[in-house]
């Protein structure tokens, strides 16, 4: 399969999956229904009563809140595994998604409204993430990878203890329930307000990244290399950093934690179109963006109960990556 | 140091379990269990907040003190006698906050547990008690048992006579409301959907212990099971449109405050007419939380909820008097208002 044909594939794959999912709903509307509604609205018009709230306040909302989730993780995660030069590091690998579980939670403890519970998580990963980094700084001045990593997973591992001290404390009949399923990841309670302000903030965080791409590819030669060639390897390496930790703020901050998106998506983009970084992010954003959609249909459709997204991604996203693999093999590409 | 520790403790089961026959009789819990108890007993340790909140009702002097200390917001509708008990921790399954050591130095005479019956509670209580040789109950926690459970433990702990007031004070309310149910015809029923969490898409499946109020009271609970006994669920806002629930009962206030201006709950029947009613939480919850003795209250509020013309009585009235005999406490004008209307309930 040729380039340019991958990517038409890509998108068109996300266009249908949309569309599939702004269909399906345990709130029936035919399909033609659906079309009539939209074009309607399009046009400027007005639909009135349950239909127009369904699909205009609730489904599309998720729909686009699953896309803008599925494609910030991927991005984030594609952009860390060529910064740590490693395909096995998830944009989680410095605590972000940790800390701001732990902001998340801490506001449920305290009984905060939602849009100031979604607030602390998001403060909460940024927060994580600038004292690792502080930290890796102060350690071994900012240059080495390896103690960035261990400051991650140490600063991680003590947001984690304080999430469970919290789970502890919380009242069990009330509190527990809402922060083991905030902790299992949703977009059940997602309004249009909360993905507006998340796709700026994502957008933000992704322009760098995208301005950036060349350079980024270059980091994942070495960093000698990479110095060899004229990139600033210690700016960059913060820059990437703080718009991954700010996206994947944004995100977590609406969705909760959902793992394995981060992970696993940049690895199937790299089994379809190499490497390449430059590749890999548009590759990994279509990708990222497609598979939350789905996933997250499944999530409100398949049970009249919601079924936590982060236990979807791994039931799902394991066995389509285990054939990817096993075809990658096939044909070499690895 | 440890070896002094480990022998103190030996000694104490020791000590447990050759007093405990000297002065014992036996009686059967809920589960069937046989167990020992000592004649008379004045300190009980609660396994959760069910099990507190029904020993608090029956004899108040025999708690050690609570599974959380109470808020400043609840202590005025407590006993003063009870108000400032320290917190103790929980045993019950969901991740115990309580160490076995600190049960035997504060040295009860019985630990009890009120809920579900399952085999998990079981093989607890028969662990807990052999290691520690305190006798350990379970009584069961379904709300329709609420009389049977009063009169078990009022058994236990010799305070008959006041477990006998309770029980037939519980039985009248299951009676009222079954009299008030024969007046209401089964397609006038409401389609009750109960919200939890911050965002009101936490709920109770059919079944559950969250719920039992709501199917006790003639609702129909329109989150149905994926298993048979229900529990804890997450759902989504799409989902409870397609319920179309005509009342939403919660137990959080600030969903409570805010659902009514919030325009992608319109479509929900029961937002549409203004039938969203807050559970008062004050001491105990109404409804819910924990699911005991409290609820029986809660059974009588819903009650005049939904159905205002059928329900016989005064709600404050009634509310005022199930404080007086349950909790033992009057609440003053204000502080039944706070109790009552506190979020639009």
């Amino acid at each position: 399969m040729n380039l340019p044909r991958t990517f038409v594939l890509l998108a068109a794959l996300l266009i249908a999956v949309a569309i599939v999912a702004a269909g399906v709903g345990p709130y029936r509307i035919p399909p033609l229904e659906v079309v009539r509604a939209v074009w309607q609205r399009a046009s400027g018009g007005d639909v009135p009563g349950a239909v127009g709230t369904v699909l205009f306040n609730i489904r599309l909302p998720r729909v686009l809140a699953a896309a803008v989730v599925g494609a910030a993780l991927s991005a984030a995660g594609a952009a860390y595994q060529s910064l740590f030069r490693n395909p096995l590091v998830s944009p989680d690998i410095l605590g972000v998604s940790t800390g701001a579980g732990l902001g998340a939670v801490v506001g449920i403890l305290f009984g905060l409204p939602v849009a100031l519970i979604q607030l602390l998580g998001f403060a909460g990963g940024l927060t994580t993430v600038f004292i690792v980094a502080a930290l890796a700084r102060t350690l071994r001045g900012g240059g080495d990878i390896l103690v960035l990593v261990l400051a991650g997973i140490v600063v991680g591992a003590l947001a984690g203890a304080a999430i469970s001290l919290v789970k502890v404390l919380a009242d069990p009949y009330d509190q527990l329930p809402a922060i083991t399923f905030w902790l299992l990841g949703s977009l059940a309670g997602v309004k249009s307000s909360d993905v507006a302000v998340t796709t700026l903030i994502v957008l933000a965080g992704l322009a760098p990244i995208i301005l950036f791409r060349w350079r980024i590819g270059v980091l994942s030669l070495g960093d000698d290399e990479a110095r060899a060639l004229g990139v600033e390897v210690r700016r960059l390496r913060g820059l990437v950093i703080a718009a991954a930790t700010l996206i994947t703020s944004a995100v977590v901050a609406i969705s909760g934690v959902i793992g394995w998106v981060g992970l696993m998506v940049p690895l199937m983009a790299r089994l379809l179109v190499g490497p390449r970084f430059d590749r890999l992010l548009p590759a990994s954003i279509l990708l990222g963006a497609g598979f939350m959609i789905a996933v997250d249909t499944l999530a409100r459709s398949a049970a009249k109960i919601e079924i936590p997204l982060g236990v979807l991604t791994a039931v799902i996203g394991g066995p389509v990556f285990v054939w990817l693999l096993a075809r990658g093999r096939d044909r070499g590409v690895r | 140091m440890r070896l002094r520790r480990f022998a103190g403790i030996a000694c104490a089961i020791a000590g447990c379990l050759a007093l405990a026959p000297a002065s014992a009789r036996s009686v059967v819990d809920s589960a069937g269990r046989t167990v020992d108890i000592p004649e008379n007993i004045a300190k009980v340790f609660t396994a959760g907040p069910p099990a507190s909140t029904l020993l608090y009702a029956l004899a108040p002097r025999d708690m050690m003190g609570w599974v959380r200390a109470p808020r400043p917001e609840e202590k005025p509708y407590l006993m003063p006698a009870v108000r400032e008990l320290p917190t103790l921790g929980r045993l019950t399954g969901r991740g115990d906050t309580l160490n076995l050591e600190q049960l035997l130095a504060d040295k009860p005479d019985i630990i009890v547990d009120f809920g579900t019956i399952a085999d998990t509670y079981k093989s607890l209580a028969d662990r807990v008690q052999a290691q520690t040789g305190i006798p350990y109950l379970l009584i069961d926690g379904r709300f329709q048992n609420t009389p049977a459970a009063i009169r078990l433990l009022a058994d236990i702990l010799g305070v008959k006579e006041r477990g006998e007031a309770l029980a037939r004070e519980a039985e009248q309310t299951f009676a009222d409301v079954d009299g008030v149910l024969a007046k209401v015809p089964m397609d006038a029923r409401p389609r009750v959907y109960m919200a939890r969490g911050p965002e009101g898409l936490e709920s109770g499946s059919r079944g559950s212990i969250n719920t039992e109020i709501i199917e006790r009271v003639g609702g129909v609970n329109v989150v149905e099971g994926l298993r048979e006994k229900g529990g804890l669920v997450k759902t989504s806002l799409e989902q409870v449109i397609a319920w179309a629930p005509d009342t939403i009962v919660t137990l959080d206030k600030g969903f409570a405050r805010g659902v009514a201006a919030k325009a992608e709950w319109k479509p929900v029947p029961a937002v549409a007419s203004n039938r969203v009613f807050f559970a008062p939480e004050l001491p105990f919850g109404f409804v819910d939380s924990p699911p005991s003795v409290n609820r029986l209250i809660g059974l009588t509020w819903l009650s005049h909820k939904l159905y205002p013309t059928q329900s016989p009585g005064d709600l404050r009235t009634q509310v005022r008097a199930f404080f007086h005999l349950f909790y033992q406490v009057d609440p003053n004008d204000d502080e039944l208002g706070r109790l009552l209307d506190g979020a639009g309930g």
